[in-house]
């Protein structure tokens, strides 16, 4: 099997794809919850009955073939900063961390799928996909679920679907989520708006970073709420289509932004190049919001294309737990803000200053 | 402050994003330990406002829950028992579904698009739940033979029942 540090070593392709959709897609995400037929769930089960859940599920998922040469790690023989890394790569979730012996997560090898064995389901599945692909991410899971249903037997009722410990995820089990990086709706005011119609027909919105109403980044997660009474089909195309709306309105509200405005545009685009470059002391807020904008000149021609996938693999590398990994030591909030500016200074070293032709053609405009 | 669930004075103070709005809980000492947010493995807030926020979408059956005592009902298969659904509010395994089913339809009610299922539905749970029946038959009979002395005839069936098993991974 996979060892940790060759599983973290490369950034996923899932990563840094998030260049179609005018890159206001970064990532789909599908979950499947699905616990064991008679076997009490994790959170009620005693140890030995936990365990022995987990000898019987580990064995069916490490055989799958999609799981050859992968990652599978009980959660007790991992380090604190190992399960933080994962955490951050979104490949187990901040609860599944928390947890240790009798606890266990395998991944595919490429990071494409990560399963949680014993989280609050005893099996909580996920598929990631870059950019808006939350139709192929089910289709490649559920396949996934198929394969399992013939050596596991899960907990599955004809009325109530399959059965969870939680009633909010009863059904389906399914979670379909997408990220988001909307910098055009923010600027023009319009985030609010936007987002209280995904809300009003049921869909859930969540900053990724940070509490408050404004997200750090300009990063979005929108996903369903409601896993019964629908088809996973029909809970998908739903998402599907409301992010495809949304990823539409955050590319107008860029035109028009960058037609209304482009000087209060390439300001903040500047200012974000400049202390990104240069700066020796960034927290992350900082650097999130700076990072934020870079990737928005990257999708408006300010820099070349590919500045959008590097903001996306430096977003997921100056995160705690990541610099405590690249570093090799425990690290004090005044180290980490020194070595987070020192891994974007040296990452975008050959960057480009902003070319602002972009705005003379605006200009040449008027 | 006093505790959005009671007259206390609030001592635990959360909040949140949920639903893309900020959600401030009070509570104090004793309902927060009810709810488990003083467990930071435990529930997140979203939970705890869903589950019984005076006017959130569950506050109907929690407030009656929670003076009501419990009626002694219990999973034969995990020993969960209404109380505990009341404090944790969710399951013991998977039959506490059948055993709870009165609370289960009042949780969902309200909770989803529907209160049934419409989406995928295990393909090879017939062939398991066939393949068990098929296991537990030959392991009865195995007991027969046993008991009769009949030893090939038990060979016999141990070996059937191992590539039974050896299907089942
Ligand atoms: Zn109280
Ligand atoms: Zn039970």
């Amino acid at each position: 099997m996979m060892r940790f540090s060759t599983l973290v070593k490369h950034p996923a392709d899932w990563m840094t794809g998030g260049q179609g959709e005018h890159g206001a897609v970064l990532t789909s995400r599908i979950r499947l919850a699905r616990n064991l037929h008679r076997h009490p769930f994790p959170g009620w089960a005693k140890r030995d009955q936990r365990a022995a859940a987990l000898d019987l599920m580990r064995p069916a998922i490490e055989a799958l073939p999609a799981m050859k040469g992968g990652f599978s790690q009980e959660l007790g023989d991992l380090s604190s900063v190992q399960k933080q890394v994962l955490v951050e790569r979104h490949l187990i979730s901040r609860e599944h961390a928390a947890r240790g012996d009798g606890s266990a997560a395998v991944i595919e090898r490429r990071q494409t799928f990560s399963l949680m064995l014993n989280e609050e389901d005893h099996l909580r599945m996920q598929a990631i996909r870059p950019g808006l692909q939350l139709s192929a991410a089910f289709a490649a899971l559920s396949e996934l679920d198929t394969t399992l249903e013939n050596s596991l037997q899960f907990a599955f009722d004809p009325t109530l679907g399959y059965l969870t410990t939680c009633p909010t995820n009863l059904g389906t089990g399914l979670r379909a989520s997408a990220m988001l990086h909307l910098p055009g709706l923010v600027l023009s005011d319009q985030i609010g708006q936007v987002l209280q119609a995904v809300n009003k027909i049921g869909l859930a919105v969540r900053g990724l970073y940070g509490e408050g109403t404004e997200s750090l980044g300009n990063l979005y997660q929108i996903s369903n709420q409601s896993t019964l009474g629908e088809s996973e089909e029909t809970i998908i195309r739903r998402l599907e289509r409301v992010i495809s709306q949304v990823a539409n309105h955050e590319q107008n509200a860029r035109e028009k932004l960058l037609e209304d405005d482009p000087e209060m545009v390439a300001d903040k685009i500047g200012r974000a190049y400049g202390v990104l470059r240069y700066s020796h002391i960034i927290d992350s807020k900082e650097a999130l919001n700076h990072l934020s904008l870079l990737r928005l000149g990257g999708s408006l021609g300010f820099f070349s294309p590919e500045t959008v996938m590097l903001c996306d693999s430096l977003l997921m590398d100056i995160q705690p737990a990541h610099l405590q990994l690249h570093s090799g030591q425990k690290l004090s909030p005044e180290e980490r803000d020194s070595i987070r500016a020192e891994i974007l200074r040296s990452r975008l070293l050959s960057l480009e200053s902003p070319d602002s032709g972009i705005l003379s053609k605006e200009e040449k405009n008027l | 402050m006093k505790c959005d669930f009671c007259d206390q004075k609030a001592t635990v103070f959360l909040t949140q994003l949920v639903e893309g709005q900020m959600k401030k809980v009070c509570l104090c000492e004793a309902c927060a330990k009810e709810r488990g947010v003083t467990d930071p493995t435990g529930f997140s807030l979203a939970d705890v406002l869903l589950g019984g926020l005076p006017g959130g979408a569950g506050s109907i059956t929690m407030s009656s829950s929670a003076v009501a005592p419990g009626n002694g009902k219990k999973c034969d298969t995990c020993g969960f028992t209404l109380d505990d659904l009341r404090r944790v509010r969710r399951f013991g395994c998977s039959d506490c579904y059948a055993t709870f089913s009165e609370e289960v339809n009042q949780m969902i009610r309200g909770m989803h698009k529907g209160v049934s299922h419409v989406g995928k539905v295990p393909e090879g749970l017939m062939a398991l739940q066939f393949r068990n029946q098929r296991i537990e038959e030959l392991r009865s009979r195995l007991e027969q033979a046993i008991s009769s002395e009949s030893y090939e005839e038990a060979a016999g069936i141990r070996d059937e029942i191992r590539n039974l098993d050896e299907v089942k991974g």
